[in-house]
């Protein structure tokens, strides 16, 4: 079976290949084709754009100011991936070493959030979040408690309680974007993990390994490509994260895709707005191609 | 705190369809929908087919408006909504994507009108046009109201809960430039509106900003910024209601709603002055069924009707002789309708290309600070 390439099987291939081919074409690289020549636009009057190859608005967005915050959308979006590679590595071991009859349930557990709309999600979160929401009412009624239990022992109460503001900060979008792209991260996760062979596992805690040491140098060298792939499937759609800065975040939560998005509308500045988001696609395109090349000497070792 | 919670933060102007622009969705009321296809080809006596596609904000219609016109009429009116004037215009920038009726705010009239945007109205076919009041017959943004025919009139100000913000404040000061109620202030997310405001507080008129202006604003708002929770976009008045902060700037319409449920929220316009929005009934380039557009315009400036549409949405109305239909508990509500007095330093902002994209910029450092 290891033989069945495309090129011996041409007329299957195209046949398979032709619908999304042209799908591709028509949706994605002939609209993107015109954002592209957008970029080198400039705008005549309100509604026109001229496109005179200019070079302009890649200058304008490589100014400071819209390269900080594209590192300071990649600083974000990086810190979402390591939180969800370290709270989704656990969850993954856990749905792997299951039971049978557990591990569907974990797994619809996983997916659950994931077919529920995001803009839905979003606001559930702000709900718990919020200054009178669930959380901090929790918190004031152990708060409280605690307060209560001190007056029994005849201590001063503790000061009322304040709500923590929770929402509307950079903490607020972490743990919104972390909450969205769990999912991402725990699913390739799981399917690494599941196909790694046990008795490895088995046979480096019987050869005197701990726990800790068979984690490290036996369970996460062969989860790698897992780990990798969830890392890449996390990052890149939180670099291009919109709608939980825009609804969670405080007065400094803005992120590239804010700002893209303010060029089209508010700013009505669609040849900048486009090279913005090229900006944003070449960085994305050069974390993928990063991940091919490794894949590549991977396999040649 | 609950499932209501979550939709009573859905149901007003301007805030559910926020962020919805990712998902591209225009909600639809399919109602009018049902007998669309049976329909098509019957003809009104103004020899158009009796269909409607309006394009609205949301919760900006009265219950039972389109009901009662369909009734009137036989026309269907299937109503689409919009999210703010920046969305409204960007669908609009590739050609009309198939609407007769549009309900953009002062500025933006202005600006689809330079950008050829819009069909001229035909007063003859607005009989009830003599309904407007005086002070809405010819307005500075439209003059001699070529383009656009009133809907409702906004004016911004400062909404507050009473318990929490003493003395009532009574300046932008304590929005814009005071430490007094940090981490209790939302402020609005429109670059041109806060500049526009920080001038009136400066003392200036909305439309004599500079770019030098524009400079000392942006220092003064990258320094006011650590005492601003959340630059909001238009759902202030539910930031107040949930008590994620004490202070916003809102729209007066906006602020009614939540005070006529929570007595302990109050709206002033400062002394200063502020900028008042008016939003527009106006119908695209491209429209299919004009005649419609024009009998929909003439059924809201009706008594009657816009005393419905009023009792809903609970805006000021520019419709005078539905005003006067309206319980005085409307009439004399002071967040509705503020003092004369305060009212007078109010302005219309005029749509200004040069500076818009300056606005963005300097928003955009500020929000970067």
């Amino acid at each position: 079976m290891a033989e069945q390439d495309w090129k011996q099987q041409k007329r299957p291939f195209a046949a398979v290949a032709t619908v999304p081919l042209f799908w591709t074409l028509i949706f994605f690289l002939i609209p993107m084709g015109f954002v592209w020549f957008y970029s080198f636009g400039r705008n005549v009057g309100l509604t026109e754009i001229d496109i005179v190859g200019t070079l302009d608005n890649y200058k304008r967005a490589t100014e400071w100011l819209y390269l900080g915050i594209f590192l300071k959308s990649l600083a974000v979006a990086a810190l979402v991936t390591l939180i969800c590679l370290i709270v989704g590595f656990p969850v993954a071991m856990a749905i792997t070493f299951a039971s049978e009859k557990w591990r569907p349930w974990l797994l619809l557990g996983i997916m659950l959030p994931f077919w529920t709309n995001l803009l839905i999600r979003t606001y559930a979160l702000m709900i718990v979040m919020g200054q009178q929401g669930y959380a901090n009412s929790g918190l004031g009624a152990l708060w409280n408690g605690a307060s209560w239990l001190k007056t029994l022992v005849g201590l001063q109460p503790l000061s009322t309680w304040e709500p923590l503001p929770l929402l509307y900060n950079n903490f607020a979008v972490v743990v919104g974007l972390v909450y969205v792209h769990l999912p991402f991260m725990v699913l390739p996760l799981y399917s690494a993990l599941d196909r790694l062979d046990k008795s490895l596992i088995e046979a480096s805690l019987d050869l005197g390994a701990g726990h800790l040491k068979t984690l490290f140098k036996v369970v996460v060298p062969l989860a790698a490509p897992g780990i990798i792939a969830g890392v890449m499937i996390t990052l890149i759609p939180a670099l291009g994260a919109y709608l939980t800065p825009d609804l969670m975040g405080g007065t400094d939560s803005q992120m590239i895709a804010n700002v893209i998005e303010r060029q089209f509308k508010r700013a009505n500045d669609w040849p900048f707005g486009a090279a913005l988001s090229f900006l944003l696609i070449y960085v994305m395109f050069a974390l993928i191609a990063m991940q091919g090349l490794r894949k590549k000497t991977g396999e040649v070792r | 705190m609950d499932i209501k919670t979550l939709l009573d933060n859905a149901a007003n102007r301007r805030s559910l369809l926020k962020g919805m622009g990712v998902a591209a969705v225009g909600l639809t009321f399919t109602g009018a929908l049902a007998g669309c296809g049976e329909k098509a080809g019957k003809k009104l006596a103004n020899g158009e087919e009796g269909a409607l596609n309006l394009y609205n904000w949301d919760d900006y219609m009265g219950e039972t408006t389109l009901e009662d016109f369909k009734g009137a009429s036989g026309v269907d009116v299937k109503m689409d909504l919009f999210e703010n004037n920046d969305t409204l215009f960007a669908k609009f920038r590739a050609g009309n994507p198939g609407y007769d009726l549009i309900v953009p705010s002062n500025d933006f009239v202005e600006r689809m009108v330079q950008a050829n945007m819009l069909e001229k109205l035909d007063k003859a076919q607005i009989p009830n046009w003599k309904n407007v009041a005086p002070e809405f017959q010819d307005v500075p943004y439209d003059k001699g109201r070529e383009y656009s025919a009133p809907y409702t009139w906004l004016a911004l100000g400062i909404g507050y809960r009473k318990s929490k913000v003493n003395p009532a404040p009574d300046s932008w000061k304590v929005l814009l430039d005071s430490d007094q109620y940090k981490g209790r202030i939302a402020v609005l997310s429109e670059a041109g509106d806060m500049f526009r405001l920080y001038a009136k507080y400066m003392g200036k008129s909305v439309n004599a900003i500079t770019p030098a202006d524009i400079k000392t604003i942006e220092a003064m708002m990258i320094k006011q910024k650590p005492n601003i929770a959340k630059f909001h976009d238009d759902d202030g008045q539910d930031l107040l209601a949930k008590g994620e902060v004490d202070l916003v700037l809102e729209y007066n319409g906006d602020i009614a709603q939540l005070a006529a449920e929570d007595d302990d929220v109050a709206f002033v316009i400062p002394k200063e002055g502020s900028q008042l929005n008016s939003d527009n009934l106006c119908i695209p380039k491209g429209a299919k069924h004009p005649k419609n557009a024009h009998a929909f315009i003439n059924f809201i400036l009706d008594a009657e009707n816009g005393k419905k549409l009023t009792e809903t949405i609970k805006y000021p109305t520019p419709n005078a002789a539905a005003k006067a239909l309206m319980p005085d508990s409307y009439k004399t509500n002071p967040i509705t309708y503020p003092p004369a007095d305060l009212l007078a330093k109010c302005e219309y902002a005029k749509f200004n290309a040069e500076l818009q994209p300056l606005f963005e910029e300097a928003f955009t450092r500020v929000k970067a600070a």
